[in-house]
This record gives structure tokens, sequence and C-alpha cells, in this order.
């Protein structure tokens, strides 16, 4: 069924009684064209690309909880692409342009809120480094704008704008950028996904990857064994141990990050903010809670839960930046658990085994490139090779010296 | 998390800085031959689901190098050792 004001009103008027489920639950057949292993983001926009895009159907997403449990559901919802890099920036940029057209794209409602992100700096060099970083996203084609302190001060006049520490000196404005409802994003790609006939089969957890001759030939699962030609991997924080079915060690970290969300307020923030002194992004959700994350909490884990003194630190950054925060009650707190590679950028690449396929490493910058990456990983599925906007997310960048390091910091886990 | 420092005793999380896996073993060579021991050491990380040893730094304490022993999953701390004698203890078992 079509989604439309027209069916809204049909089932209105029969007291929405006659909604049918927006995904089929079907039991896996013993043999699929490609396997997805993990129905989360970016497992499910893969399945949609690649039936979409390159004809390709006979394709399972398997999941081992229900559909979009992990990270989909679990972050702060900010969309951007606001990068440095020439690797990074046109991948991100079509990200966002995936973004601006997906509700039409897929015809679900995923509340695509192009409300603006603004990141503020607090010093004179981080503010040459903005005008640098926005220079490079105008050069890619991104929107990117520079503005001073009185700018800032017009858009949001309750910043501490003469904190002794870190008095805001200016911000680099993405008006593109901005929130979308993660959820849906979800099922959004699982509905348009299973109605051009790929299963998504929940409740099946993966066990065992088989190869043979150095080729993929089937995964094992606690539903049985399913064969497979070709065999893509979206597990997120579980990339590890995914990977190590088939003998692989990956270079990355798996970590715990921790977002939040306040009691409902009354319209307060209405774009996506993050603070330049410490780590601290907030936006304000529709039904107006503030969203708002911080950093990992530093040290491995599978846990899906932080510790109070990330807590303490996301939210005295928060109340740094806008001190009216203070009195504001904080509702629910949750952690995700990040694939943390060692530059701080993702991988979308084919591996040594053929017809093995990995999609990993997202840091904690997973959710706005959830399009994108579908789309070049259904690419590099489809025609074995990487598309020119994933060229730069090969495996083997690490050992060949080619880091995409967005942050100049080197070899380590903790990098976004 | 509370740690039970050798030196202090038991201490809260936020005295401790991670720095992660404690197994990799830096190379001793640095002849261009073993670039492949130094990308594993660098870059590839075991990543385990459980029981996993990882250098702590006591910053907000002793400031001693320890090993401590965690499990991944569940966030309980079976001990910690300073790094001297977890090093020594490896040594060891190497031998």
């Amino acid at each position: 069924m079509k989604y439309s004001v027209f069916s809204l009103l049909k089932n209105a008027a029969s007291g929405h009684k006659n909604w049918t489920p927006a995904w089929r639950e079907p039991d896996p057949k013993p043999e699929y064209d490609i396997v997805i292993v993990g129905g989360g983001g970016h497992g499910l926009s893969t399945a949609y690309y690649l039936a979409k895009e390159h004809g390709l159907t006979n394709v399972a997403v398997l999941e081992k909880g229900w559909l979009g449990s992990g990270n989909i559901g679990r972050n702060t919802t900010i969309i951007r692409s606001n990068y440095l890099l020439p690797g990074n920036n046109p991948f991100y940029e079509w990200s966002m342009k995936l973004w601006e057209g997906l509700e039409q794209d897929f015809n679900f409602n995923a509340m695509v809120s192009q409300r603006g992100v603004l990141n503020l700096c607090h010093t004179d060099p981080q503010r040459d480094a903005f005008a640098r970083r926005g220079n490079a996203m105008r050069i890619d084609g991104v929107d990117a704008e520079l503005l001073d302190r009185e700018a800032v001060r017009e858009m949001y006049p309750f910043f501490d704008y003469d904190n002794a520490r870190f008095p805001i000196k200016g911000g680099l404005l993405q008006r593109r950028g901005g929130t979308v409802r993660h959820d849906a994003v979800a099922w959004g790609y699982a509905r348009g996904a299973d109605s051009r006939g790929v299963d998504i089969i929940q409740r099946c957890e993966v066990t065992g990857i088989r190869t043979a001759k150095g080729k993929v030939v089937g995964v094992d699962t606690n539903r049985g064994f399913i064969k497979c030609k070709k065999l893509g991997l979206a597990a997120a924080g579980n990339s590890s141990e995914v990977a190590a079915m088939a003998g692989m060690k990956l270079p990355i970290e798996s970590h715990v990050l921790q977002a939040f969300v306040s009691e409902g307020l009354k319209p307060y923030i209405d774009g996506v903010v993050t603070f330049g002194a410490g780590h601290f992004y907030v936006s304000q959700s529709d039904k107006g809670g503030l969203v708002f994350g911080g950093d990992i909490d530093g040290y491995n884990s599978y846990a899906r839960r932080g510790n109070l003194p990330m807590v303490e630190h996301v939210i005295e950054a928060g109340v740094a930046m806008i001190p009216s925060l203070a009195r504001v009650r904080v509702l629910r707190s949750w952690g995700g658990i990040m694939d943390m590679s060692m530059d701080g950028s993702p991988i979308i690449d084919k591996t040594h085994i053929e017809g093995l396929y990995l999609n990993a490493g997202w840091c904690y910058g997973g959710f706005k490139a959830t399009p994108a990456s579908g789309w070049c990983f259904a690419h590099t599925i489809a025609r074995n090779e990487p598309h020119s906007l994933n060229a730069a997310y090969r495996l083997d960048r690490f050992r060949r010296g080619y880091m995409l390091d967005e942050k100049g910091q080197g070899a380590t886990p903790n990098l976004h | 998390m509370l740690i039970p420092c050798p030196h202090c005793g038991i201490r809260p999380v936020e005295e401790f800085t991670f720095l992660g896996d404690a197994r990799p073993v830096r190379p001793a060579s640095n002849d261009p031959a073993t670039m492949d021991q130094w990308f594993d050491y660098v870059y590839l990380r075991d990543n385990p689901k459980g029981r996993f040893d990882e250098y702590v730094h006591h910053s907000g304490g002793c400031r001693a190098w320890l090993v401590v022993t965690r499990d991944t999953e569940t966030h309980e701390v079976f001990g910690a050792v300073t790094a001297r004698d977890w090093a020594g203890k490896r040594k060891g078992r190497r031998a």
C-alpha cells in the first residue's frame, strides 16, 4: 500500500482497522544471492538500495534482535555534511542529498527536518579552523556559513557568551543540516526493501561464517544454515565479533556512547548546536525533550550502558554552554556500542575473502551516513568494487598509510 | 565501576584514564621487514566481548600504570595489578 493523504483518509473512515503490516515476517529460505548481517539502519538501507538501484531482490537481512534495536534507535538523530577531508565530504554530502529526497523516495514520513547545525567556536584559532573547514565544504558544493558572535547571539540569545573560560566567538553553520526521526528511517527502509522482495528475518543470530577455497558459501544461524553467494557485514558495535567468524581481525574497538533526553519543554532550541570547548551537542525533539550527548565513556565496552562520571561531564559541558540547562531535568539516558575505528573514519569495502564485504567503523557518526552508507555498500556488493564515493574507505588503508584522520591525531580509537 | 588499585585500594572510575588492550606486544625491532608486526600492534584489536586485560593509568591517584581485568559486557572488575607485575608475569609465561 502506498501511504498518502488518500490512504490516511480511507483508513480513518474505517476506524484505522484495516492498516496492513509494513513488512512481512518470512522464515529464512535455504539460499539467497546476498545475505546482509545486521538489521539496523545501514543493513536495511543496503538491502533497499540493492533492490532499488541494482535490481537484486533475492536478498535477506538477518537481525539477531528486532528490527532497528541497535544504534539506529539510540542516536541523537543529527544529520550534517560538515567535514574537512576530500575523502569524507563528497560521501557525506551525497548522504545529505539522499536525506533530502528520502521521504518521497521510500514513501515514509521520516520527519527530515533541515533546521541547521551550528558548531560554536570559543577561540581565535578555532575560528580559523572553522573558516578552513567551511571553505573546504564550499569547495565540495556543501553549504557553510561562518557566523560572528552577534549573528550567533541573534539565533540563540540565551547561551553563555561571556563565559570566562569559553567565551563564544562565533560559529560555523550548515543550514541544510538538521535532524531525522531515527526509528522511522529503519522502518521506511525496511518497508521499501520488503516491498521489493527482500526478506527481513528478525531474531536470527549469525553464529558462524562458512567459507570454502577463499570464498563465502553461507552463514550458520540459530535458525539453521543459510547458503549465499555474497555476504555483507553491517554489524556496527559487534563488527569485530562477526568478522572474527571469518578469521578477520579489524582495526576497531567497541566503546559505549551515552545519550540523554530531558523532560518536555516549550520550543527552546530550534536547531542543532554543538559546544566547541567540550563535547556536547543538543537539539530539541518535536515532543519537546532536549536530546543531547557528548563523548564516549573511554573504555572498551559491549554493555550498552555507561557510567556516571560521563553523565556528569556531558551535563557540565551543556551547562557551560547554556546556563539555563541547569534547571532542566533529565528524563532518560541510555548507551549504544560504537565501532570505533583507528582513524575515526568508516570502512566500506571488499575483503580478502571472495564474496565477503564489510561495512563497519562508523565511530559515533553512523546515523547521518545511513543513506549513503547503504547506497555505497550496495554498489560495492553488486559491482564487486567500491564506488568513487567510498573509495577512501578501504580496509587496507591502515596498512598502506592512507588513513582518513579528520582530527589529525593518529592511531587511536576515540575519534569520530 | 570501582577499581582496586594495588597502592590506593578501591577507588572510583573517574580517577583513572584508560589506554586500552594490554595484550598487544610492541615489536622489538625497527627493521622495515617487521612492518606487519607493527601494523598489527598499532592498528588491529581483538576487541573481545567478555574478559579483557587493559592498561589503565591511575592519573587522579598514585599515577601508577595498572593492568585491570574487566568484563566488557557487564563492566565487572575482576582485579588490578601494576603494569610492572603484569609484564613480569607475561615474560614468565612466555619463557
